[in-house]
């Protein structure tokens, strides 16, 4: 309860994040990647202080025996670069340039109660879904 | 400097702190799309539990951010319904078969100096920007 209490906070503080920084206009997202024609930079900014905050903050924290409210740690493992990872990440990105939304912000802009991100979010979920059955009978190396 | 600079930094910086929670209280990364694919597969309760809360948060954030002022939010630039139908496919069978997003390889992979991060990151933003570039020129985002 405790832990789950403490992660809604945690998600909640991203939307915040999300919403200040501008990730939840799908205008200013498009502006970003596009570099070839009205380019809007901001977005670096966000990458950029949350970078440079988690490289510090990860190396402390990761110092510690365990986390503060479970005991182990329950990080990303795999260190292949596979063809999955590149092709994955080609269409995320085509994705991401067609709408402008990413998974977060797509979840957080759900509480304008629009209908833009309700289909964006409902079509991501397809997509996952689609994937889990695909891959039922390729088994994907990811 | 400009103010959507400035508002990107604190945006971002709020990013960054979110992540690094996650990883102090339960020892985590923030990796959206990993955490909405969770759900759709077979899990223990104690498992979709945390993934739930994290959403709800995402979403309450959202809600507040949309009572404090409308305008963090502004509507999707592609022509009508089914540019965000695709791009939602695209964006949810890519992040599944990429291992990630924007927040797990590009917030909290970058910071952990996660080669398959960085390859991914700079995938999807490169990819974003030749998509931006060709769906201006045929017209399907403004």
């Amino acid at each position: 309860m405790k832990n789950n209490l403490a992660v809604f906070f945690v998600g909640l503080i991203f939307a915040l994040g999300l919403g200040i920084s501008g990730m939840t206009r799908p205008e200013k997202v498009i502006g970003f990647l596009d570099v070839f024609g009205n380019w809007d930079p901001s977005l670096m900014f966000v990458m950029g202080s949350s970078i440079l905050i988690h490289l510090i903050s990860y190396r402390i924290i990761l110092k510690r025996q365990s986390p503060l409210l479970t005991s182990t740690w329950n990080l990303p493992q795999n260190k292949n670069i596979t063809s999955s990872l590149i092709a994955g990440s080609a269409l995320f990105g085509m994705g991401w340039g067609l709408a402008g939304y990413c998974p977060g912000p797509s979840i957080t802009s759900l509480a304008t109660f629009q209908f833009q991100p309700l289909i964006f979010v409902l079509s991501m979920i397809s997509g996952m879904l689609l994937f889990k059955w695909i891959d039922k009978f390729i088994k994907f190396k990811r | 400097m400009k103010t959507e600079w400035l508002n990107a930094i604190y945006g971002g910086a709020l990013i960054g702190i979110s992540a690094s929670l996650m990883l102090l209280f339960v020892g985590r990364v923030v990796g959206i799309s990993g955490i909405i694919y969770g759900l759709l597969n077979q899990n223990t309760k104690n498992d979709s539990l945390w993934r739930l809360s994290f959403i709800s948060g995402l979403f309450v954030g959202g809600l507040i951010l949309s009572s404090q002022n409308p305008a963090f939010f502004s509507a999707a630039m592609s022509n009508g319904q089914w540019p965000l139908i695709v791009a939602g496919l695209l964006v949810g069978f890519g992040t599944v078969l990429g291992s990630g997003c924007t927040s797990g390889h590009g917030v909290c992979g970058v910071s952990r100096l996660s080669p398959r991060s960085l390859f991914a990151t700079l995938t999807f933003v490169a990819v974003g920007i030749v998509a931006v570039k060709l769906f201006k020129l045929i017209g399907i985002v403004q």
